[in-house]
């Protein structure tokens, strides 16, 4: 029987570009170039990896964001995975957490699913909740944050190492699961990958097909309201002198006038 | 008054800081309800009362040590229940923000992760949130539900303010997801020694600069001149010279201490997202270019190798 893997990918705004938000205080997604979220390449790497133990697996990248997002589908579809699906509405605009993760649960038991992966945060919200609230909304166990996964006979096992210790889990499928960046290095997408992207499957899918309201999801359908957005004031020129031999003993004369020593 | 649930972080009983700091918070928007799971829970009673807790709901049960997350999302389900509180808030860690989220989906309410500071207001808690790696500040608020907000560590000082702390046990009844996922192993981590990296006053960091683990030990030694905790990049996590426990940066540790000092770190974003709050920043690099320098407070452009031994040396000398 295959193994029906679904990935949750994230369409963000690049970190090392000026990011800022818009007059609606929601992520400014036009001035700055987006990409498939750094994080989520290594959750598309475990699932080509899991696929390729399994004797069937299919693989559906997914994301709810603007048109713009099918961008982080094509990387995805190029770097191995089978199909796309991109849930799209001008309704979803603004949406916090809880409106992204009820469009992402009703999508993936639309596609339906024995595995759904998901990055360890976006890099753009990073609130690293979005795993846990899925697997809850799904009803299905939660294996999060793992820096080491593996399929086997129906059941996932993995490492999950934490602030006081490192843990071994195990729970059986369907499950949810979150990779870290410890995981191991995601693959660059070949020139055959790439080629072969162009020809894969993409469906586009809006509220409607999901059965949502729109007053469900979206700005005015939030759980949360940003008051407001302020740019951190530049930070004052510090001192900064060269070393010509006393450099550690004048750092030093700082954090004593600081106070620190 | 109305009262504020407050997850209890604690290590058999010991009660960790940032929860001691999520007291002081709680005061501001009502009356502190704590609640504390697993071994040791009563034990935490007298410290939470010493800093302002009302109320110290208490459960222990294996499952909350051999399951992962969902036993303990029952129980704060459950102290929510009992108490009908005005807002839940959690210390922001990996699990906390877990168990946060999880109880936020069952109650229908909207969460805040990561706040940096909390108000009180006419519509509810106001928490401000540090965006795009620390770049912008936002101003945010649950606009359904009970709201439900995880805190940074060092957002807020200790403070005592004696309470009543009356110990009651909760009564949890485990849902058919609790045993979902079985922790079937558990490695603790060694104690250094050194204080808790999310919570240290001072951090001492490490970058590619340092140029192999043998060398980690100078930053080591200036880190124990200055009663400090150890952090290191991703480059020299990455390349096997620090345990990865230590990195600091968006997917490491995010650190807010009094006093950064970033030495052989360039200084890229990804580090910045999680050392750009810290009060006083401090960096030892040769490049007079590195980005780290945009940040400092005081810098040293040069050679970390004769820097840093240097600085520790005085450091030692000046305290006696
Ligand atoms: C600076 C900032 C702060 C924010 N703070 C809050 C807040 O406090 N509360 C709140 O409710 N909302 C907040 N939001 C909005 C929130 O980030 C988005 O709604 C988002 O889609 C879900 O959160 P995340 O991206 O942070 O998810 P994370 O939990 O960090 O994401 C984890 C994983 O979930 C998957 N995922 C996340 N989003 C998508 C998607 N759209 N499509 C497919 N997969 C996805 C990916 O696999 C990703 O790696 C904030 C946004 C920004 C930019
Ligand atoms: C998705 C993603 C997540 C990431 N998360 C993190 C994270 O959490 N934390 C993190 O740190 N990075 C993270 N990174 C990596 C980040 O982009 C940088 O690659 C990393 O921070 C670089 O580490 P570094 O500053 O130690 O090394 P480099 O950038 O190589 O800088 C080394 C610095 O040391 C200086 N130096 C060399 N020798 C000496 C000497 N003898 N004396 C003084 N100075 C010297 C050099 O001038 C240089 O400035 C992430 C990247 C991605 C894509």
């Amino acid at each position: 029987m295959s193994l029906r893997i679904v990935v949750c990918v994230k369409y963000v705004p690049d970190a090392t570009g000026d990011r800022h938000f818009a007059d609606d205080l929601t992520v400014d997604r036009d001035d700055v170039d987006g990409l498939l979220s750094e994080l989520d390449e290594y959750a598309v790497e475990q699932a080509l990896q899991i696929a390729d133990e399994a004797d069937d697996a299919e693989i559906t990248v997914l994301t709810v964001g603007p048109e713009d997002a099918k961008d982080a589908l094509r990387k995805a579809l190029s770097m191995g995975a089978d199909k796309a699906i991109h849930v799209e509405d001008d309704d979803l605009h603004g949406s916090d957490v809880m409106g992204t993760s009820l469009v992402l649960a009703k999508a993936i038991e639309k596609a339906g699913y024995d595995l759904v992966i998901a990055g360890m945060a976006s890099t753009d919200g990073v609130m690293g909740v979005l795993p846990a609230i899925l697997a809850e909304r799904l009803g299905v166990p939660q294996v999060t944050l793992l820096s080491e996964v593996k399929v086997e006979n129906g059941t996932v096992t993995g490492r999950r190492d934490g602030d006081s210790a490192s843990e071994t889990l195990e729970a059986t499928l369907p499950a949810l699961v979150s990779v870290t960046d410890q995981s191991g290095e995601a693959r660059y997408p070949s020139f055959k990958g790439i080629m072969a992207a162009k020809k894969k499957p993409v469906e586009s899918w809006d509220l409607e097909e999901l059965e949502i309201e729109a007053d469900e999801v979206g700005l005015e359908g939030s759980w949360t309201a940003v008051d407001s957005a302020a740019q951190r004031p530049a930070r004052t020129a510090g001192t900064i002198v060269k070393d010509e031999g006393e450099g550690g003993k004048q750092l030093a004369g700082f954090l004593a006038e600081q106070k620190f020593i | 008054m109305a009262e504020v649930l407050v997850y209890v972080d604690h290590v058999d009983g010991a009660v960790r800081k940032p929860t001691l700091e999520l007291l002081t918070l709680a005061r501001r928007i009502g009356e502190p309800v704590a609640v504390a799971l697993g071994a040791g829970a009563d034990a935490t009673a007298a410290v939470l009362a010493e800093h302002g807790a009302v109320k110290v709901l208490t459960a222990d049960a294996p499952e909350f040590a051999e399951y992962l997350v969902v036993p303990k999302v029952d129980a704060l389900q459950a102290a929510y229940e009992a108490v009908s509180p005005a807002a839940v808030l959690v210390p922001s860690s990996a699990e906390g923000k877990e168990i946060a989220a999880r109880l936020a989906v069952r109650i229908g309410s909207g969460i805040i992760t990561d706040a940096v500071d909390l108000e009180a207001d006419d519509k509810g808690p106001v928490a401000t949130q540090a965006a795009f790696a620390a770049s912008f500040t936002t101003k945010s608020r649950v606009s359904k539900g009970t709201p439900v907000i995880t805190v940074k560590p060092n957002s807020a000082p200790v403070e005592a303010a004696p309470a009543a702390g009356t110990v009651e046990a909760l009564a949890v009844t485990f849902g058919a997801l609790a045993t979902g996922t079985r922790i079937t192993g558990r490695t603790p981590r060694e104690s250094t020694g050194r204080p808790e990296l999310t919570e240290a006053a001072i951090v001492v960091s490490g970058g590619r600069g340092v140029n192999g683990a043998e060398n980690f030990h100078i930053i080591e030694e200036l880190a124990d001149s200055l009663g400090a905790a150890v952090g290191a990049s991703r480059a020299a996590v990455d390349a096997g010279w620090y345990p990865h426990c230590n990195q600091v940066g968006q997917t490491g540790k995010s650190v807010s201490p009094q006093l950064y000092i970033a030495s052989g770190i360039s200084g890229a974003i990804q580090h910045r997202a999680g050392m750009q709050t810290s009060k006083t920043i401090v960096a030892v690099n040769k490049d007079a270019e590195a980005p780290i320098f945009d940040l400092v407070d005081y810098g040293v452009v040069g050679d970390l190798f004769a820097v840093v031994p240097q600085l520790t040396e005085e450091i030692k000398v000046r305290k006696g």
